[in-house]
């Protein structure tokens, strides 16, 4: 079994309204997972119903493999967008609670909770309330109370809200250590640049229905456009455009270069980036020869708009 | 530990720590027997003495007027009565009373009249139309030749004894007595009913507010977190009544020990047996405490724990769901009107027809109804109440106790999906269909 989470032709309506119009998803196993889309479009839907927050009108949810059971809770961690927790409970004994609740014993609870508070550095907070706590401390304990129970299985709702870069950064670490222990990270978010830099999966979900899915590398590949960026120093500026326009699709673009260059970009279709090359290294110095790869964030916008 | 469990400990300790609920557990006694120990200083107060003027014409009836604490009489008969008049509006006198001279009692008899600015008490007016009427009827009987002494005789008394079939002695008024245990059991469950009810429902909202329902239903299932917090809410709440039970008796005992001041008697039902000592032979006390005893009374108590338990969790259990459908307090006020309603409707239902007929129709039937059978039920046990009909009543109660905790529940799961928005009755209907 490669897939923690498979949810399977999933149907939620609120009244006349449909929130998930037969979504399919597959997780694997130890991978981080980018669930994208835009406000409204399902995701949060889609997440209660793994929580068994809400059930689904039709279709089936499998973890590792079991239909969905009240029991599988324990194994699933959830930091809901709405950050929240008791304001007049102190610290520990919420975390406590909150682990015991998710079917971990005391002394187990206890001992996680140790490990954790040494690790974020906050073994002051014990005996705080939350009301005392600033908002970035508090979202530090939502943090731990997400993971406090060692889930299979780890669902943030926009993880980094709220999160100052450097305590955003030390989130983003810790989830990357998490992964390496073998658990399984789900994202929701529409903050691209992280999902560039964490996914290995992506999905994404507009108007209630799944457009994409799949490894990030094979989506990106879907999206290539086969264009290529070229920085070239040339005395000779006509001929070298009047040679490249025979073959492909110039245009001009802009990105940096510490160098006075010609900035153009060339779709070369079906061709190979050899040819381009070539004629770039008889006309002059090439100084910068980058595929342009679509972006999370390009691909994102032109699904979204598309339809 | 099971998550039921957890959930009860967590709400009983949340709300034992509170602040307030500390502060009003210790604070609460103290202004309790402080307020009856000023009723009871106000009680010893003696009235002001009122001066009624007597102008009596024929001065036939003014010796009739004995002197009391409240009223004194004086003879004004000679004094002319607009001179009098005005003594009332400077406020002399409380009030005259004219009686003039007319041959025919019967036409004197609607002549009397009481002067006075401000109204009387009604008994006080029957008592004078009482001892004038008492007058009036003598002078009748010798203006006819009769002999009122022989008719004084001839008045027979009748003093019905009551008995069971069994033979032993009753006495009468044990009704009321019956009827007090009764009452003071369902003001007792209806106290705490809104007292802590309300405890329920905020402690339900508390999750909302707080925005951690998302993270708590993901873990456990909505019908637990509300059982749990009608639990635990309601352990905090007898504790508060034991400890409140507990001070405000030792408070009233050094009251009445060491300040001499008499807060009034400390049981109704004793208060019961003076008046109806005071009344006749003393000799009744007796029969009263056996039939006291002979009341059922472990079945009371029994029945009165139950009835308790049952008639608090299902009225706690809709306060849990009016809690579940709002958002924050200000909103659940539209919502509780139907709460009051059924029971006031049961203590009305238990004084009105459980004092008249304890097994009739109606007080049956609202014994057997969720909403109302707490009270009169519990009424109605001291008359004796066939078990069938408890048994019946017990079923529909907690029945109905389980169906709104899952009613709740599941208003509290889709109640989530709503924030911010304030829910209508029809919105409700239709989250029940979901």
């Amino acid at each position: 079994m490669n897939n923690i989470l498979e949810v399977k032709n999933v149907v939620k309506q609120y009244g006349d309204y449909t929130a998930l119009n037969n979504v399919s998803l597959q997780v694997p196993k130890g991978s981080i997972y980018g669930l994208l889309g835009p406000n409204g479009a399902g995701k949060t839907s889609l997440i209660r119903i793994i929580n068994q927050i809400t059930m689904p009108d039709s279709g089936t949810v499998l973890l590792d493999g079991e239909k969905l059971q009240p029991e599988h809770v324990q194994h699933i961690g959830y930091m809901p967008e709405e950050r929240g927790l008791y304001k007049t409970m102190k610290v520990g004994e919420q975390a406590l609670y909150l682990a015991q609740l998710k079917g971990l014993s005391k002394a187990e609870a206890k001992k996680q909770l140790d490990y954790w508070f040494d690790r974020l550095e906050i073994q002051g907070w014990w005996n705080k309330k939350i009301q005392e706590l600033s908002k970035g401390m508090a979202q530090k304990i939502q943090f731990v109370v997400t993971v406090l129970h060692k889930p299979k299985l780890l669902i943030f709702d926009e993880p980094f809200s709220g999160f100052d870069p450097v305590n955003a950064n030390l989130i983003k670490d810790e989830i990357l250590e998490l992964k390496k222990q073998g658990a399984t990270i789900i994202f929701s978010t529409h903050r691209m640049e992280s999902v560039e830099e964490l996914c290995d999966d992506i999905a994404l979900i507009h108007k209630s229905n799944k457009l994409i899915e799949g490894k990030l590398n094979d989506v990106k590949k879907e999206y290539r456009t086969n264009s290529f960026e070229v920085g070239i120093m040339t005395s000779n500026v006509e001929g070298l455009m009047y040679q490249l326009t025979q073959k492909f699709t110039v245009g001009q673009t802009n990105f940096k270069t510490l160098n006075d260059d010609l900035k153009l970009e060339v779709q070369i279709g079906d061709s190979s980036p050899n040819e381009l090359l070539s004629i770039l290294t008889q006309m002059g110095q090439v100084t910068h020869f980058v595929e342009k790869i679509p972006s999370v964030n390009d691909i994102f916008i032109k699904t979204v708009s598309d339809k | 530990m099971s998550i039921l469990k957890l959930i009860i400990k967590r709400e009983f300790v949340a709300k034992v720590r509170n602040k307030s609920f500390i502060v009003m557990t210790f604070l609460s006694p103290l202004l309790m027997v402080g307020l009856a120990a000023f009723v009871g200083y106000l009680s010893t107060m003696k009235s002001d003495v009122k001066e009624i003027a007597v102008h009596d014409e024929s001065n036939l009836f003014v010796k009739e007027f004995k002197n009391s604490d409240e009223y004194h009489y004086l003879n004004k008969s000679d004094v002319d009565l607009k001179v009098l008049k005005d003594s009332i509006i400077s406020e002399k006198y409380e009030a005259i009373l004219y009686i003039p001279k007319i041959e025919d009692n019967k036409e004197l008899a609607k002549k009397i009249q009481y002067i006075s600015n401000d109204s009387p008490s009604l008994s006080y007016i029957d008592d004078l139309e009482t001892i004038i009427g008492q007058k009036l009827t003598k002078s009748n009987f010798e203006k006819a030749n009769l002999d009122t002494l022989a008719i004084k005789n001839a008045e027979a008394k009748v003093d019905i004894n009551l008995a069971k079939a069994s033979g032993e002695e009753t006495v009468k008024g044990l009704n009321e007595i019956k009827i007090f245990i009764g009452a003071a059991f369902g003001y007792l469950i209806m106290m705490f009913i809104i007292i802590y009810g309300n405890m329920v429902m905020r402690s339900v909202i508390e999750e909302k507010t707080n925005r951690i329902i998302e993270i708590i239903i993901s873990s456990v299932k909505p019908f637990q977190l509300m059982m749990g917090k009608i639990i635990g809410t309601s352990l905090a709440g007898v504790l508060q009544f034991v400890i409140w039970a507990l001070l405000g008796g030792i408070l009233l005992f050094i009251g009445s020990a060491f300040l001499g001041i008499n807060v009034g008697p400390s049981s109704g039902v004793s208060s019961e047996m003076m008046a109806t000592a005071n009344h006749g032979v003393a000799a009744n006390i007796q029969l009263y405490v056996n039939e006291f005893k002979n009341l059922p009374i472990a079945t009371l108590l029994v029945s009165f724990i139950v009835y308790f338990i049952g008639g608090y969790f299902l009225y706690s259990s809709i306060y849990a769901a009016i809690g579940a459908a709002v958002d924050n307090e200000t909103d659940s006020q539209q919502f509780l009107l139907p709460i009051i309603l059924p029971l006031m409707l049961g203590v009305y239902v238990g004084f009105f027809s459980v004092l008249n007929d304890p097994h009739g129709t109606v007080a049956t039937v609202f014994s057997m109804i969720p909403l109302t059978s707490p009270i009169v039920m519990l009424m109605r046990i001291p008359f004796g109440v066939p078990w069938w009909q408890i048994v019946l009543s017990l079923v529909l109660l907690f029945g109905t106790f389980f169906l709104v905790v899952w009613f709740a529940s599941k208003i509290y799961r889709i109640g989530i999906l709503m924030y911010g928005k304030k829910p209508t009755w029809k919105e409700l209907y239709k989250w029940l269909k979901y």
